[in-house]
């Protein structure tokens, strides 16, 4: 995001402005530091609590050996601390399947989101900075794309896969993770607001062409950008449930997502394997620690595309 | 052809100085070529993954699979079948339903909790911002299996809440599921939601609440007068969304199944669930491909009459 727009707060503590009083002592309201309200607070803790409630059951829940898990009250510890068995033995169980299963959510995720950031960007800098035929064509029909639903589009590409013979390919993840019509217009209109025109021609003017003007001048500055739309790309992928699930038979291919349901269906009530649900949590946890970190570290970027996207939206 | 002027189409005046110098012929035929150079590996696989599928759905529509005689052309006849299948009908009129009950109740918290956050009356409200965002980043495969569990009756809270007070609550009952399916759904987005509203408000300039202060306004005028306005956009923009989203639900309904017996989830709970059991269990393929056009078709229409009310009602300000 280009430093003009940011919200000033969003770094740091709001500063009162100098020059005006700071307003400690007497009641008068002020705009960056006003009186804190308890029943505001109060609500805010509840909705959060609510938010917060299913991600400490499954901290604890993660922390039971099977037996504590369905002899043992939901949000109290166990009667033994079983985490780290539980943890090895998500690695050990069914040949060590799950290390798979991550490294292929690795896998698509780096390769997906690079990808397609990379191409927004190439894309969105075409669309601000450059000239073709057909442009407003390929605006409306890529922005129209975008109110698509995917899952609507997942079975069309399904079928069109089988006949290509991709299907149970790793490509058949890969490929339509390569496309994010809303990452190409966070990047249009990136480019158009932080990367100057005149810098484009002058290093055109000292002789650079035009894939070296990109990638020594825009991309650079596009770099907050690119990581708006890299996280975009991440958490997306990261969770896609449905494609993989339509597009892989092999389980060898699998990403976290789909595995882990398939561990919990050998648990489920309807079945009659063997009751895994320890396991079941401990996987479920150790897929969402990655995306809390990346979320966490990375909150500022969300925030700024989340900003765009619904002002020019 | 002057398509230098054309470049008005991009969203702010930093582009204007492309167009006020003439670039030589030779120039502009250059970066002519550059542009669909650079557009081409996007445009390319957006036509694989986007373009062709449809196309290709299109045409399968048109054929039904049959036990005998393998796959023959039968025009629209999928689509007369789809517009009186009441399974399909069932399935539409539930994603509706859900949409008109849970997307308001989740978009009046999403925007009470942002103007709650930018009043900047609340403690810890950077702890809480987080946290409140935090669900968006869980797979709904996770948070379908937390949900489950919590709201189970078998080893569940509710399970213990039941032993407890000698109640018989179940929150998957065939009645209740649906209510369940929008407490998950609330708590996987109302943050994301949150955080557009939130954004929008930040986007306000700071003066014009000193300036509403100094003339005596209080917080609620503030928010009547300024802050509801200044999220007018974004309200479009959420509903959009949430409207692409519940009509393509699919997820909860998929998996819940496992966690919990007899919880009323049939094969055709929503259009998409249907079309992906047509297509992979009961290997009717072209009746699926129509679902989905039709479906897709549904919900275009629905966000954009929506778009239009919402740009309708932003111009008569």
């Amino acid at each position: 995001m280009h430093p003009t727009s940011s919200p000033p707060a969003a770094g740091g503590k709001a500063s009162s402005t100098p020059g005006r009083p700071s307003g400690r002592g007497r009641r008068l309201y002020t705009v960056d530091n006003p009186r804190k309200s308890a029943t505001l607070t109060l609500m805010t803790v509840l909705f959060t609590l609510y938010c917060l409630l299913p991600l400490a059951w499954l901290v604890v829940n993660a922390t039971k050996s099977q037996a504590d898990f369905v002899s043992t009250f939901g949000l109290a510890p166990g009667r033994e601390f079983a985490l780290w068995d539980n943890i090895v033995e998500v690695f050990s169980y069914q040949d060590g399947i799950f290390s798979r299963w991550l490294l292929n959510t690795v896998l698509y995720v780096v390769v997906g989101a690079t990808v397609s950031t990379f191409l927004a960007a190439l894309g969105g800098y075409a669309l601000a900075k450059l000239d073709f035929r057909g442009k407003r064509v390929f605006l409306f029909v890529v922005l129209g794309s975008i109110s698509v639903p995917g899952i609507a589009l997942a079975i069309p590409q399904f079928l069109l896969f089988a006949q290509l013979g991709l299907t149970n390919t790793p490509w058949a993840i890969l490929i339509p993770s390569f496309i994010n019509p809303f990452g190409l217009y966070l990047m249009w209109v990136f480019t158009a607001e932080a990367v100057p025109s005149g810098l484009l021609e002058a290093a055109k003017i000292d002789g650079a062409g035009e894939l070296r003007t990109f990638l020594r001048i825009a991309l650079p500055l596009l770099a907050p950008a690119s990581v708006t739309v890299l996280l975009f790309s991440f958490v997306s992928i990261w969770n896609n449930y449905f494609l993989p699930l339509i597009m892989l038979k092999d389980p060898a291919w699998y990403p976290l997502t789909v595995g882990i349901n398939q561990w919990n269906k050998l648990g489920s009530t309807a079945g009659n394997g063997a009751l895994v649900q320890n396991l079941v949590i401990t996987s479920a946890l150790l897929t969402i620690i990655p995306l809390i970190i990346a979320f966490l570290g990375l909150q500022r970027y969300w925030q700024s595309g989340l900003s765009l996207g619904a002002v020019k939206g | 052809m002057d398509r230098a002027r054309r470049l008005d189409v991009t969203p702010t005046a930093t582009a204007s100085p492309d167009a006020a110098p003439d670039p030589a012929p030779a120039r502009k035929r250059r970066r002519s070529q550059a542009g669909l150079a650079f557009i081409a590996p996007f445009g390319a696989l957006f036509a694989l993954v986007f373009i062709v599928p449809i196309l290709y759905a299109a045409y399968l529509s048109l054929f039904q699979e049959r036990l005998l005689g393998g796959t023959t052309f039968v025009g629209f006849a999928n689509y007369g079948k789809l517009f009186k299948d009441p399974q399909f009908w069932d399935g539409v009129g539930r994603v509706f339903r859900f949409t008109l009950v849970q997307v308001p109740i989740m978009l009046f918290f999403a925007m009470a909790l942002a103007l709650a956050l930018d009043s900047m009356r609340v403690h810890g409200m950077r702890f809480m911002r987080a946290a409140i965002f935090l669900p968006y980043a869980v797979p709904a495969i996770v948070s379908t299996l937390m949900w489950g569990f919590l709201l189970g009756v078998k080893y569940g809270l509710f399970g213990s809440l039941n032993d407890a007070l000698g109640t018989d609550l179940d929150p998957f009952a065939p009645g209740n599921t649906l209510i369940s399916i929008g407490v998950m759904v609330t708590w996987a987005f109302t943050g994301f939601n949150m955080l557009i509203f939130y954004a929008a408000l930040k986007a306000v300039p700071r003066e014009l609440y000193e300036a509403a202060a100094i003339d005596g306004a209080n917080e609620f005028q503030i928010v009547r007068a300024i802050k509801l306005p200044a999220l007018r956009g974004s309200l479009v923009v959420t509903i959009i969304f949430s409207i692409i989203g519940t009509f393509q639900m699919f997820n909860e309904p998929q998996i819940l199944p496992t966690m919990v017996a007899n919880s009323g989830v049939t094969t055709y709970y929503t259009p998409n669930l249907y079309a992906y059991n047509l297509a992979f269990t009961g290997s009717q393929q072209g009746y699926a491909a129509a679902l989905a056009l039709v479906m897709a078709a549904i919900t275009i229409a629905v966000a954009y009459a929506v778009q239009i009310r919402g740009l309708r009602n932003a111009s008569d300000q």
